[in-house]
């Protein structure tokens, strides 16, 4: 879509892929930015694959169907690139953010990507063990699609992920969601 | 007013929030659930003066709401699909007494096959019932529409229930941008309660609700709700008007998006209505002369005023999301076609099914819909004037 920014998660229940494409929406909104998020709803289960969505845009947007030609595809669980069609419908220059110790350059052979699409690896999984303590890859999957978008500045990421976690957690824990998120950003690589 | 990032049932759950019903009853069901889940966190915070009543059917809900109505109360409650289904003979009861309820409808396929998505079944099985139906494009109309709901319902020209619909999870559970007034704004613009005439609770004054009308009344009864729709449609415009000073945001009985000037046309609801405007864009920068309208009154349905603002089309296509089985077209197309009726010189109209059960509206499905009523410019005749798209043969 012309002006506007579809943006596609794919990630497993209980990975925090829904709420990853809800904080994205609530930090491009804070930048003045028109935005949607919305999960892609079927019989839901722990470790079933599931996609998310965002629309970010300059201009208020009208258009309500789904998201078809993604130009930015985040896989939050890299065992779905074997599963999964991660490619489909994504745009010839389309960017794929992947959680994964992996290679940029083998990956994107192996998914088969066109000259012009392009891959950016982060260890997700390593970067919210050492940081939550546990396997939470979904603020670190946001800090390294902030920067490999540039969509929103980190520090708008840094300011929601507090507001949204502040009502619900321990200063502990928003603390090292924020260590999580800073640290993909400046990890992440392509 | 306070810009904010929020689901549809969230910000209709705000809206309650702010306009401070007397009573709530509660029955879930997806996809409006939501709703009074996040509004029983305002009750439980002490953010509202509500009496949440927890029933166990929606058949219950309404009627919780029927009794507390016509004890004097403002009432509100939410429910979808076949929450509503089960409400039916409930719904006819708050139209027949004349209580102003509002009701969310965040509408849903109703069962069989079992499904949880968007289509407009429910509502549109209920609109003879005697309430009046808006419905909402996004999240910001739905949350405008749940507000002002409650001030044409009360109207002392209507005192009747109002129904107002959005898609289900396209909008219900979709993040979206919007804008929410200031809680006093709300408050001030819904006033204090006065939309019973005779409340059960006015011990001194006793008064009897469903009372037996058998051939000696009962026509009467009916002939006095069927004026008060007929006066509906002005208290619509009055109400919108007064919110568009309040909001900026000014609402009517139908949207138009470029009409002026417009040969070909799509008539749609909700959100289906968002994204036919970014093909109706597309067939414009192409040259050719397309528009939509969107109504938003349903009932009562603005026939007279449609059929002016469709009058200078040659070629329009209703999209209906849902059936109604063995009729000559969808809901809407009985409606807008029964409109164009008595026009000098009327457009050739088609009609669409689409998205039953939350099937996808894509742009290239509104783009194929354009493309046929383009053709239509010349033949002037359809190849079919009523069928499914989105669908696989």
């Amino acid at each position: 879509m012309a002006g506007i920014l579809e943006v596609r998660w794919h990630g497993r229940g209980g990975q925090g892929t829904v709420t990853a494409a809800k904080v994205l929406a609530e930090a491009v909104m804070a930048e003045g930015k028109n935005v949607q998020a919305f999960p892609e709803y079927g019989p839901e289960r722990m470790g079933a694959p599931l996609r998310a969505y965002n629309r970010i845009s300059e201009t208020p947007m009208t258009i309500h169907c789904q998201v078809t030609n993604p130009a930015v595809v985040a896989v939050v669980d890299a065992t779905l690139l074997d599963t999964v069609d991660v490619t489909e419908g994504a745009t010839d220059d389309a960017i794929f953010v992947i959680n994964t110790p992996g290679d940029p350059g083998e990956l994107k052979k192996k998914m088969k990507l066109k000259s012009k699409q392009k891959v950016f690896c982060v260890d997700a999984n390593a970067i919210s063990l050492e940081t939550i303590g546990r396997i939470m890859p979904n603020t670190p999957m946001l800090g390294a699609v902030v920067k490999a978008t540039k969509v929103i500045k980190l520090d708008t990421l840094l300011a929601d992920i507090r507001a949204s976690f502040g009502k619900k957690f321990a200063e502990k824990i928003i603390q090292s969601n924020l260590d999580a998120a800073s640290r993909a950003y400046g990890e992440v690589r392509s | 007013m306070k810009k904010v990032a929020m689901t549809g049932n969230v910000a209709v759950a705000n809206a309650m929030r702010q306009i401070n019903p007397d009573v709530c009853a509660a029955y879930p069901i997806t996809p409006s659930t939501e709703i009074m889940q996040q509004f029983s966190t305002f009750v439980a915070n002490g953010q509202v003066d509500t009496e949440l009543v927890t029933v166990e059917s929606e058949h219950s809900a309404m009627s919780a709401c029927i009794g507390a109505a016509a004890a004097g109360g403002r009432v509100m409650n939410a429910t979808s699909a076949n929450g509503l289904a089960l409400m039916w003979e409930m719904l006819y009861i708050a139209a027949g007494n004349r209580l102003p309820i509002v009701l969310s409808c965040v509408n849903r396929a109703l069962s069989a096959p079992i499904n949880i998505h968007c289509d407009h079944s429910d509502s549109m099985g209920a609109r003879d019932s005697g309430w009046i139906q808006l419905y909402a494009e996004n999240a910001q109309e739905a949350y405008d529409n749940t507000i002002q709901a409650v001030r044409i319902g009360e109207h002392p020209d209507l005192h009747l229930p109002v129904m107002s619909c959005m898609d289900g999870f396209i909008i219900s559970h979709s993040i979206e941008n919007l804008e929410l007034l200031d809680d006093r704004q709300v408050g001030d613009f819904v006033g204090p309660y006065k939309g019973t005439a005779y409340p059960l609770l006015d011990l001194a004054n006793p008064v009897t609700y469903g009372a037996l009308h058998l051939q000696d009344y009962y026509i009467e009864s009916r002939k006095q709700l069927h004026e008060a729709h007929k006066r509906a449609k002005n208290i619509v415009i009055e109400v919108g008007r007064e919110y568009g000073k309040l909001s900026g945001r000014s609402y009517g009985l139908f949207e138009t998006y470029k009409m002026d000037d417009a040969e070909i046309g799509i008539v749609a609801l909700n959100s289906a209505a968002g994204t036919a405007k970014v093909v109706v864009d597309e067939f414009r920068a192409k040259g050719v002369k397309a528009g939509l309208l969107k109504p938003r009154l349903f009932r009562p349905f603005p026939y007279l005023e449609i059929a002016d603002a469709l009058k200078g089309l040659k070629a329009l296509c209703v999209l209906d999301r849902a059936d109604s089985f063995g009729a000559a077209g969808g809901p809407l197309f009985i409606e807008v076609r029964s409109a164009l009726y008595d026009l000098p010189k009327r457009p050739v109209a088609i009609n669409k099914i689409f998205g039953l059960g939350g099937r996808d509206l894509g742009l290239d499905d509104l783009r194929k819909v354009f493309e046929e009523l383009v053709t239509l410019l010349d033949k002037g005749q359809a190849k079919s004037l009523y069928e499914y798209i989105t669908v696989r043969e």
